[in-house]
């Protein structure tokens, strides 16, 4: 088993489409029974990856493996691992739900018992029974996507790649299909997740890689990646602005930004809160009266936002 | 997990069997779900058979040798000119099927990229066989009376089968290469227009100027137009019959292989 523990490798992998670098030398690994959430912004790269590794494009150069498989000289084993879903995946608008399934399964090589059989488990499952017997064009986004989905898990693989599953959707169909994602985890499915949701990665992914520009940018967990940044935040809001001005000469240095529009001060806290005391004290002492406080925790929008100003920067000098 | 899953295990040749049957009765289904295109390949052959008919049937009758009638004479022309535009549905579908993405679903699939393509012509010859059948019963009710026996008959299906079945392939080439299914619509359009006026498909070729009648006597639809006539008039059917397979089977050979390899190599975007 050992030498199978990462199911999902990616070396040194590089593509470009003519002189479009779009990937510039990507490393993944992901150990099995994790998810990795691969996350960025539009045109980061995240498709062209999924797409290599479901061995729709092929890659320039560097290693790419599935489950031991390479994606370039064995992309039929591959493809027998794999179920892919999402943007670049479909099914067919005229058929409907259960023939699509069906189908599907069918093109997996199931037996025609087996591919029924495990039709009606899905629709069943994603709740689909009721539309079973409609054209998928018929379908609601939400729907539409239930169904994509439970299309690549026809064949119950092991590997699954979900191709930002929840872009475009309403945030009610969104939680469901979370809800969906992580039954999917608890079976031990290997999954790699592309998003460009940071709240969506905080909350499904085992582990975050960030890629901008082609290249891996940060990875880790996200609260690897939160602390990163490390420092919680202290707002104070003020009634008016000449209050607002008295609480900036008395904390004086403390005082990281001042937003007059808002009427408040962002002060950087230690971990262990000993300045939001010392901070509350001082305001007292000059009878500076506070509107409201808030203390921010580091979330991944000011890692992903500060890493990906960085990489602009660089990538413009 | 409740279902117990049983793969099957097909040599190479069983499996691209079973995945074209599967894309067959997909690319089927969609003849009835379709119904706009379903209702155009029931009354578009009507229109066009009635329309040339009492238009140029008047003039044209004069042109024609030994007393034929025009609709008999235009039979064979308008069935083949029916099933060169019916074979355009391929092309429609595939580019369709490459814009929506799920070719991309089916490549991820363990199963032959082929068998989307032959799906998708299979499934024409289907609808094509939908519209001449329509054709011929409605030619009998303006005055189609056929010469043909049985035998005659077996031919006349036979040569359709073979043109439908490489016009079909033709067609995935197209459906491949077009950058929109707005493009499909007008390259074939502009490629199987002037190629069956452009022939002894409603008119004698004897008419024709100098440079037009070597072009229309020597392409591929007038030979298959004259044979399938040569066979409703009985008439001899002379060297046409034979021409009209060469051409069919030789754009087959072609076809097939530059229509799978470039579906094969194609990457949706």
């Amino acid at each position: 088993m050992a030498k199978n523990d990462i199911v999902i490798q990616t070396k040194n992998l590089k593509k470009s489409f003519g002189t479009n670098h779009v990937l510039r030398g990507i490393n993944l690994s992901v150990p099995r029974g994790t998810m990795l959430a691969l996350l960025g912004p539009n045109g980061a790269g995240k498709t062209t990856t999924v797409r290599i590794l479901s061995t729709l494009l092929k890659p320039d150069s560097g290693d790419v493996k599935v489950e031991g498989y390479s994606v370039t000289t064995n992309p039929d084993k591959v493809r027998s691992v794999i179920g892919l879903t999402g943007q670049s995946a479909a099914v067919d608008e005229l058929l409907t739900g259960r023939e699509n399934l069906i189908m599907m399964g069918r093109l997996y090589r199931l037996n025609s018992k087996s591919a029924k059989a495990r039709s009606e488990e899905l629709l069943n499952e994603f709740d689909l029974v009721k539309a079973a017997s409609r054209p998928v064009k018929t379908y609601s986004g939400g729907m539409r996507r239930r169904l994509d989905l439970a299309v690549s898990l026809i064949a119950t693989p092991p590997v699954i790649f979900l191709d930002e599953p929840t872009t475009g959707l309403d945030p009610r169909s969104r939680l469901v299909m979370w809800d969906i994602i992580r039954k999917l985890m608890d079976r031990g499915t290997t999954i790699l997740l592309t998003t460009q949701y940071l709240e969506e990665a905080d909350q499904l992914a085992d582990n975050i890689v960030l890629i901008d520009g082609g290249k891996v940018i940060a990875e880790g967990s996200a609260k690897q990646l939160k602390s990163k940044l490390g420092k919680d935040r202290l707002v104070f809001s003020f009634k008016n602005l000449s209050t607002l001005n008295s609480a900036k000469t008395t904390l004086g240095s403390k005082v990281q930004t001042t937003d007059e529009e808002n009427l408040s001060v962002t002060l950087l806290a230690k971990g262990d809160g000993s300045d939001v005391g010392e901070a509350l004290k001082v305001l007292k002492d000059k009878k500076v009266p506070i509107a409201s406080m808030d203390i921010h925790k580091p979330t991944l929008d000011d890692v992903f936002l500060s890493l990906t100003d960085k990489t602009k920067k660089t990538r413009s000098k | 997990m409740a279902v117990e899953l049983v793969f099957e295990n097909r040599s190479k040749v069983g499996a691209m069997i079973q995945d074209s049957l599967l894309m067959i009765k997909r690319s089927s289904t969609h003849i009835i779900r379709n119904t706009d295109q379903l209702l155009g390949a029931f009354f578009q052959p009507i229109m066009f058979l009635v329309l040339f008919a009492s238009v140029f049937g008047g003039s044209i009758e004069k042109a024609l040798p030994g007393g034929v009638s025009y609709i008999n004479f235009l039979m064979a022309g308008i069935i083949v000119q029916t099933v060169a535009f019916g074979s355009t549905t391929t092309a429609i579908a595939v580019s369709t099927d490459l814009k929506k993405g799920i070719v991309d679903r089916f490549k991820s699939l363990p199963m032959s990229n082929l068998a989307v393509l032959n799906g998708h012509v299979i499934s024409d010859i289907f609808r094509n066989a939908i519209s001449t059948t329509v054709m011929i019963v409605s030619g009998f009710v303006i005055g189609f009376r056929p010469q043909a026996d049985l035998i005659g008959w077996l031919q006349i299906i036979g040569i359709l089968l073979l043109f439908t079945f490489a016009f079909s392939w033709l067609s995935a080439i197209i459906g491949v290469l077009a950058k929109s299914v707005e493009a499909v619509q007008w390259l074939t359009f502009v490629i199987i227009f002037p190629l069956t006026f452009a022939s002894s498909a409603f008119t004698p070729t004897a008419g024709m100027g100098k440079y037009l009648k070597a072009f229309a006597e020597n392409q591929p639809i007038t030979q298959v137009v004259e044979s399938i006539r040569a066979l409703i008039l009985g008439t001899p059917i002379g060297t046409y019959g034979w021409k009209a397979v060469a051409w069919s089977i030789g754009t087959l050979l072609v076809a097939i292989p530059l229509a799978s390899y470039l579906f094969k190599t194609k990457t949706s975007n």
